[in-house]
């Protein structure tokens, strides 16, 4: 990005450390850019308190984050997909974000162009949660003359600064634009002024937050779903996807399903009904089962976690035999 | 047609730089699909090296490499990892002052490192004298493809030299018995 964006009329800046990055990645954002900054491992773990700052100010942002294996420094080259409810729940309080999940090189490309739009339409951080797998390879893409762009909405003249429209999501006041606007992590009132010990306002305002995303969770779901009448159904996001899509071009069993979840925050439940004569779901994820506990909360079906640690990706035969033990003879 | 590529050697050799330029030159020359992926430790040189590059006329859906056909191993650590399970239809170019060992699958000896020193006066070109020697074997990917990945790649200022340990790569197996 140092070398290309800069050509493409950006700006690249390298800060001292994770925790200055994301608060630049803010301070750009109330200028009215779209920005955002890519990390891993310990680098997500340093950013978590101004995450939870930029959900409280409702500061568009993107972060990608190529999980490694950890905790800690953990492994630095190795895949893995431990910080799925990190990216959900990490910063402290209660609250609601997006998070996207890449199978190929060509969605690192579309998503990152997905996860700005929805960042600029919910005022929200939007994350971009590859690993390792595929936040390195190379292979083949197409570069679309034109990517979608929305536009983050301006402010009505007139309306305070934090009050929301019926979509929970008030208008966006840019800085330089005219506006003199308080932007705190306290909870604050439609002023934008503090207002730390009225009850009622903190829970309007965390409410709100939370609301504006997850009302709009079937709106916004992306996924894809391969033999909706199976009974053995794959839950995948991320690398393991590839995995799953080989087991079933190798294996063209109708009774194998596959949803795979191109995003996994605020979390599709409607999904998980695509399958009416779902058995049991089957969830290879490179963590102890981080999604198929959330997968859990959501159907009385069986659900099987697949997990996988340490680097390597599940193999189609793995999942070819996971699968096969589940399907009567 | 899928073929898996596996290279490995240690950091610094451009064990995976060889695998991004023979993965560019089958999809952005030969109009085939591929998939390049990498093992590396955290250290810059020094460290274990491994990259695999799949290349198939169709879509490429799990994306590592699990039977390679072709090897080049650049490190007898190199070769004790990967290059030891190589099945016995498939086929390994070796640095041959680099790696001790001989594999049960047929070979083709390549002393790339010191053809780079002495020929080329450039030991950084070892891998891309490899690529020479391993297009001309395989022909996994066409000569066209592979000369203008190998320009698309390399540092302005460089081409020469490159072309250069590319054609002489292909001239050290030409005609040998491959193995």
């Amino acid at each position: 990005m140092a070398v290309k964006l800069p050509k493409a009329g950006g700006t690249f800046i390298q800060m001292e450390d994770e925790i200055a990055g994301i608060a630049a990645v803010i301070g750009a954002s109330w200028t009215g850019m779209r920005a955002m900054t890519a990390t891993s491992g310990p680098g997500f773990s340093l950013m978590m308190e101004n995450i939870g700052f930029a959900i409280m100010t409702e500061t568009p942002c993107v972060i990608v984050n190529i999980q490694r294996g950890g905790p800690s420094t953990g492994q630095p080259t190795m895949a893995a997909q431990g910080d799925m409810l990190q990216c959900r729940f990490g910063s402290h309080g209660d609250y609601s974000i997006i998070a996207l999940s890449p199978a190929s090189v060509q969605e690192m490309y579309d998503l990152t162009a997905k996860a700005f739009d929805l960042a600029d339409r919910f005022r929200v951080p939007v994350f971009l949660m590859a690993d390792e797998i595929i936040g390195h390879m190379r292979e083949r893409i197409e570069i679309p003359d034109a990517v979608p762009h929305g536009e983050r909405r301006a402010a009505d003249r007139g309306v305070l600064p934090f009050a929301a429209g019926p979509d929970d999501i008030p208008g966006f006041t840019t800085f330089g634009k005219g506006y003199r606007v308080h932007v705190t992590g306290l909870t604050h009132d439609e002023r934008g002024y503090p207002a730390t010990t009225s009850p009622k306002i903190h829970e309007d305002l965390v409410m709100r937050l939370v609301r504006k995303v997850e009302d709009r969770r079937h709106e916004i779901a992306d996924y894809e779903v391969v033999n909706p009448d199976a009974e053995v159904i794959f839950v995948t996001y991320g690398a393991p996807a590839r995995s799953v899509s080989q087991v079933l071009h190798d294996d063209a069993d109708p009774r194998i399903g596959h949803l795979r979840l191109r995003l996994v925050w605020p979390f599709p439940d409607s999904a998980i009904r695509s399958f009416p004569d779902a058995k049991v779901f089957l969830v290879p994820e490179l963590n102890l089962g981080q999604i198929a506990r959330e997968i859990e909360r959501h159907t009385t079906v069986e659900v099987r976690s697949l997990p996988k640690i340490g680097g390597d990706l599940h193999t189609p035969r793995e999942l070819a035999e996971a699968s096969g033990r589940c399907i009567a003879p | 047609m899928r073929h898996e590529v596996r290279f490995s050697g240690f950091g610094g050799q451009g064990i995976i730089l060889a695998a991004v330029i023979l993965g560019r030159g089958a999809v952005m020359y030969d109009g085939k699909y591929a998939v390049q992926t990498q093992v590396y430790g955290p250290e810059a040189r020094g460290g274990a090296s491994m990259s695999a590059v799949i290349i198939d006329d169709d879509p490429i859906l799990y994306p590592k490499v699990t039977a390679p056909d072709i090897y080049v191993i650049m490190s007898q650590e190199g070769f004790e990892k990967y290059g030891v399970t190589a099945a016995p239809g498939a086929v390994m170019l070796i640095d041959s002052d680099l790696v001790h060992s001989r594999p049960g699958c047929r070979y083709i000896e390549v002393p790339a490192t010191r053809e780079a020193k002495d020929v080329l006066k450039r030991e950084i070109v070892a891998n891309i004298i490899m690529l020479g020697a391993l297009v001309e074997a395989t022909g996994v990917v066409t000569q066209g493809a592979i000369e203008k990945a190998v320009l698309d790649s390399v540092p302005k200022g460089t081409e020469a030299l490159n072309t250069k340990a590319l054609q002489h790569g292909g001239g050290l197996v030409r005609g040998r018995d491959k193995g």
